[in-house]
């Protein structure tokens, strides 16, 4: 708004400039309410379809019911709610492991003078742009060998691909940030690498870590292509399985209304997550990105 | 040895000791899993029997590049990926400056447009798919109410249809992150520069061609170049909305297809390694076009 022309103010007589004003006002006010009304009526209609069950779901009403049926069975199918743990333990899981590794990789790349980190840099970067697909028969075999097949935690294995480049590209650019002032202090009284970094490095990240975290937690509970194929038997699966298996006995009988409950539990969390932390994750996805 | 060098090296030897987690680590799911795709898309090896192949020298690969329902895959791909990352770059660049400008609540408001990407892609498949149904969808119902068809259109079903739904769901889901890549692009741009064209009577069309484009053109080329990238692997969206239709068939999932629901660890790895030599092609070609454009511009 600062930038509102003086250049036109000098044309326009006072009332006409306000008019002008209030209508690009309006517009902008119009645009935004678009923008919002674009990107969640969706969720919206997701949550007033959750609450209707029969006919009642067939009704052209914007406004939600409040029948629970469709929850009230969700809640009570085992193999949804062993789905919502196992999706829980299998991104808490592989979020913890890729934190603390990429913590310990993050400060050697970020801090200490060595040569062969921008190569090892710029591998991690090349391993977060593979297709997933292209790993699939090599990860099958090394998930074999562990005897891990249809297990959750061959997910937590196999989840690290997606998550460990990630957390390590965004430490390390967060870690370069910070001050070296009060290392320098730690390393001349005679304090081991490891004792600054868990003394005072990791008290300034708890922010960094707390976005980074959660942007990997969501990366590993919305994962799709690795939790179909490693997992086999409906008890093991994640919820984004078993919300892409759902399905009516034929093409007209989809239990909308149960899936949609079920994509609203799904995202809630998640949701409730992202608007707590969401200026720390918007600054974590956007750093290095438009920094570099 | 002098003291300068002797701590060089303690300095090394410590950075490698901080690094191997992350190394054994990234050997173990990806390098190793890699290097064992391109393996075994040499030889004739079944799923259930792994330890028994032989080798078959390229067969594989030819087998895969004579197959038009590959090739079917392969165009799907990439119109998929040509029209949405195109849309969504236009749609984030058009929200991106609404939102960045000042009003109440912009802070709510980029909060709330996150949603669409923290949801899983199976979920907002699911969810578009329910009101793009054919017979009881909100938008069917929509459209026959305003008159603008007879009867509702099966947005889902329809051959020729089906791609743009794919594409349709794709931008809902990735503009959010469009946008905050380039609202921080943006948000870099120093408001002096506006000033000074305000000050010259610069008129607004032009200091947006002559001043925000070109100043967040990185922030956009980073965007667009993560998107491609992502867009060209893609596989939930396409699998749950129609599995093995091939009208929205992906180079991911015809090589899930051929490793998966056909046991054929060979030729399953020989399309996954075609598909893996197609985006990196595709990633070469897109890091020259910007590095020529940085040099030049």
């Amino acid at each position: 708004m600062a930038m509102t022309t003086t250049a036109s103010a000098k044309r326009y007589s006072n009332s006409t400039y306000r008019t002008i004003r209030r209508a690009r006002t309006f517009g902008l006010y119009v645009g935004v309410a678009a923008v919002l009304v674009y990107m969640l009526f969706p969720y919206y209609w997701a949550i007033v379809s959750s609450t209707r069950s029969g006919q009642a779901l067939y009704q052209f009403s914007l406004a939600p019911s409040l029948d629970f049926s469709n929850y009230w069975q969700l809640f009570h199918n085992p193999v949804f709610m062993g789905a919502l743990i196992n999706s829980g333990l299998v991104a808490f899981a592989s979020t913890m492991i890729s934190l603390v590794i990429g913590i310990l990789a993050a400060y050697a790349l970020g801090r200490l003078h060595f040569s062969p980190g921008r190569i090892i840099l710029i591998a991690v970067l090349m391993i977060s742009i593979f297709p997933q697909v292209v790993v699939l028969s090599g990860m099958f075999e090394v998930i074999g060998w562990l005897g891990l097949y249809n297990r959750p935690s061959a997910l937590i294995v196999s989840y690290l691909i997606l998550t460990l480049p990630f957390t390590t590209w965004i430490l390390t650019s967060f870690i370069r940030d910070l001050p070296t002032e009060l290392e320098e202090a730690a390393l001349i009284d005679g304090c081991s690498r490891l004792r600054v970094l868990t003394h005072v490095l990791l008290p300034l990240m708890g922010p960094a870590i707390a976005s980074t975290g959660l942007l990997s937690f969501i990366l590993a509970w919305n994962e799709f292509l690795f939790a179909l194929t490693f997992i086999l038997t409906d008890e093991n699966r994640t919820v984004p399985v078993a919300i892409g298996l759902l399905t009516g006995s034929s093409r007209y009988e989809y239990p909308f209304g149960q899936i949609m409950a079920a994509s609203v539990t799904v995202t809630l969390p998640l949701l409730v997550l992202v608007l707590i932390f969401q200026r720390k994750i918007v600054a974590g996805l956007t750093s290095g990105a438009v920094k570099g | 040895m002098s003291a300068a060098e002797r701590m060089r090296r303690q300095q090394n030897r410590t950075a490698w000791l901080f690094l191997l987690p992350l190394i054994i680590a990234l050997v173990g799911v990806a390098i190793w899993p890699l290097a064992r795709s391109i393996f075994f898309s040499f030889t004739d090896a079944f799923l259930d029997a792994p330890a028994n192949y032989g080798f078959v020298g390229i067969d594989n690969f030819i087998t895969v590049a004579e197959d038009p329902v590959f090739w079917r895959a392969v165009k799907n791909t990439l119109f998929f990926t040509v029209i949405s990352v195109g849309l969504e770059t236009l749609l984030g660049l058009a929200i991106a400056l609404l939102l960045h400008r000042a009003f109440v609540g912009r802070g709510v408001v980029r909060a709330a447009i996150l949603v669409p990407w923290a949801m899983p892609m199976v979920v907002s498949t699911r969810i578009w798919e329910w009101m793009l149904n054919d017979q009881f969808g909100l938008v069917n119902k929509l459209f026959v109410t305003l008159g603008l068809v007879e009867k509702g259109i099966a947005w889902t079903a329809e051959p020729s249809l089906i791609l743009y739904t794919v594409i349709f769901i794709d931008v809902w889901v990735t503009t959010p992150f469009m946008v905050l890549l380039i609202l921080a692009g943006l948000q870099l741009i120093p408001e002096e520069i506006y000033e000074a064209a305000e000050v010259s009577g610069v008129p607004h069309w032009k200091r947006f061609w002559s001043i925000t484009l070109p100043l967040a053109m990185p922030a956009i080329g980073v965007a667009m170049l993560f998107r491609t990238l992502d867009a060209l692997r893609m596989f939930d969206l396409s699998y749950v909305l129609a599995a093995n239709n091939e009208n929205t068939m992906t180079m991911s999932i015809y090589a899930r297809d051929q490793l998966i629901s056909f046991q054929d660890l060979g030729l399953g790895s020989a399309a996954s390694t075609w598909v893996f030599m197609i985006i990196g092609l595709i990633a070469i070609l897109i890091v020259g076009v910007l590095r020529l454009d940085r040099t030049t511009g």
